[in-house]
């Protein structure tokens, strides 16, 4: 059955107020789209969920949509740090609630798997865990030494972009792969937003690419350039003066502001924001070509081998 | 165009990139740690093994990576995993032999501070925190720190420890539990610090036309100079050419 909506249906569907969201992708497929979906929405007292909260949270905190950040690293990459979310944890007015990558990539992993809590070898670095009680020490039942363990993140809604899915929600992706897989198998709702819609066939046609299956996915949106200005690998280059100029933009919560109206409440959708960032911005982004080889997954149908 | 004498990202660079050996395997990130990995492979450890935390390993990218998952890492690399794989299968397991950590603060037994200035929860400062930092430092066979000599970046003691060096001295590291060797040096403008045997970071070389004095000054504790204390070789013109021309030609790190 067909799962194919608009993102802006499927942000009203599935995220609501006050909710756990992972909006995933590591530095690769960020999906802003779907944050400036929320923020032309409204939704208010989120809880954000991502190792690198990166411009996407820095946006979504500043329009007002959230109450508390859980985190790994909070900079802006190979630019600097993320200003607002700075501003708001230095000022008191967002929680947060902080992890290294591991342990919170570990969270995620117990909550796709289903599990109590996910062990980690210990660091040493003390003070991070005497800071966030979600840490705990418990022993080694073989060995009788200490491990790390954190508990299982199992966010209310997910969404994660990917180069192409059928309609059902498999979809393809390659690339960096961050916690993609994770956060989707994690979540309690999953939006997957897509560069291309395809047949299932062209899914079938290589299966190990099939990293979200439409098992765990709730709403399919076609939603082409999604993640700019992070990037789709082999469809659109990651804009990284985008993320030198937000380091200005970000200095105050007014620029912050005037970004949003121009490029978020003053627009109706992706294609609109695409549309805007104009000819000389696409030809700058634009991936190249670099095919892979193709596979053969072999043809089984009518081989004597077979009959017994 | 850059200067035509050195810098001193160049010299940190230079200086980084002799500490690397043939065939070691190395978490990296980006900016001057990468550049210091791809000018060891093109000088004297051509069988350096990249691994970037993004997930991506072997890569031989077209162009200088501007972002830990810049794009260009990826096309041509000879394999790509998940973060949870990166850190776990390659990391936590045992199988990198060289990590590079930064940050806002490092103190006199090697331990860095990439969370907080002040107290944690009414922070003065809120810096970026560990990212992958914290469990580098504790899982690398040994790790390299390259920072500017300041003396605010070289405290007595951090106020938060993102990444363990050898936290009070001694064996106090050793007793926790954790598989890595810690700190083997940090490379500033100035020079060296290395570890001595109880952990402490000691002046362990000097580049050409530095003083200790200058060392002294810019470090927030009485540090000891190493009775074999050297002086750096300056960066050669083989080491700039490859700099310059083939590894970052728009001057964007050096």
């Amino acid at each position: 059955m067909t799962k194919l909506m608009t993102l802006s249906e499927a942000i009203q569907l599935h995220v609501h107020d006050g909710d756990l969201l992972y909006a995933s992708g590591f530095t690769h497929l960020i999906p802003f789209a779907a944050a400036h979906e929320i923020i032309r929405q409204g939704i208010k007292d989120i809880t954000l969920a991502r190792a690198t909260p990166d411009l996407i949270y820095d946006q979504l905190v500043a329009a007002g949509c959230a109450r508390k950040l859980i985190f790994s690293y909070m900079g802006n990459p190979g630019v600097g740090s993320l200003r607002r979310l700075r501003a708001a944890i230095e000022s008191g007015e967002l929680e947060w609630e902080e992890y290294s990558h591991f342990s919170m990539i570990s969270r995620l992993k117990a909550g796709a798997s289903g599990l109590p809590f996910m062990p980690m070898k210990q660091t040493g670095a003390v003070d991070l865990e005497a800071q966030n009680p979600a840490f705990k020490r418990v022993m080694d039942p073989y060995t009788g030494e200490e491990v790390v363990v954190v508990p299982p993140l199992k966010p209310d809604v997910v969404v994660v972009h990917a180069q192409r899915a059928d309609s059902t929600g498999n979809a393809h992706i390659w690339g960096i792969l961050g916690e993609q897989r994770l956060a989707a198998f994690a979540s309690r709702r999953v939006i997957l937003t897509a560069e291309e819609i395809v047949d299932e066939e062209v899914i079938r046609s290589d299966p190990n690419r099939t990293l979200i299956p439409g098992l765990v996915v709730d709403a399919v949106c076609h939603v082409p350039y999604c993640t700019h200005p992070s990037y789709t690998q082999g469809y659109y280059d990651r804009d990284n003066e985008l993320y030198l100029a937000w380091d200005q933009i970000s200095k105050t919560q007014e620029g912050v502001q005037s970004y949003l109206e121009e490029w978020v409440y003053d627009l109706p959708d992706r294609a609109a924001y695409w549309e805007k960032l104009g000819p000389e911005v696409h030809r700058r982004l634009s991936a190249g070509t670099f095919l892979s080889q193709p596979v053969n997954y072999g043809d089984y149908s009518n081989q004597d081998n077979h009959d017994v | 165009m850059c200067e035509n004498e050195y810098n001193q990202n160049e010299l940190m660079v230079v200086n980084a990139a002799r500490l690397l050996r043939d065939h070691d395997v190395v978490f990296v990130g980006v900016g001057i740690p990468n550049l210091a990995c791809n000018l060891a492979m093109r000088t004297h450890a051509p069988n350096i093994q990249l691994i970037y935390e993004a997930g991506v390993i072997g890569s031989q990218p077209s162009r200088l990576p501007l972002s830990i998952g810049d794009p260009s890492l990826v096309s041509g690399a000879s394999s790509v995993c998940s973060m949870y794989d990166v850190f776990s299968l390659y990391l936590q397991r045992g199988n990198v032999d060289v990590g590079f950590l930064g940050g806002a603060q490092i103190d006199r037994f090697g331990n860095i501070n990439a969370t907080v200035i002040g107290d944690y929860q009414h922070p003065k400062v809120r810096l970026p925190g560990s990212g992958g930092s914290m469990e580098i430092a504790a899982w690398v066979n040994r790790y390299f720190v390259i920072t500017p000599h300041q003396k605010r970046r070289f405290p007595a003691r951090v106020d938060f420890h993102t990444s363990i060096g050898f936290l009070t001295g001694g064996d106090a590291r050793q007793r926790t539990g954790v598989r890595g060797g810690g700190p083997k040096a940090v490379v500033t403008n100035l020079g060296l610090l290395e570890p001595d045997q109880d952990g402490e970071l000691v002046c362990q070389a000097l580049h050409p036309g530095v003083t200790f004095d200058q060392v002294q000054e810019n470090t927030g504790w009485p540090i000891r100079q190493a009775d074999n204390c050297a002086i750096t070789l300056p960066p050669n013109a083989e080491e700039l050419r490859i700099l310059r021309e083939v590894l970052d030609p728009k001057c964007i790190y050096i």
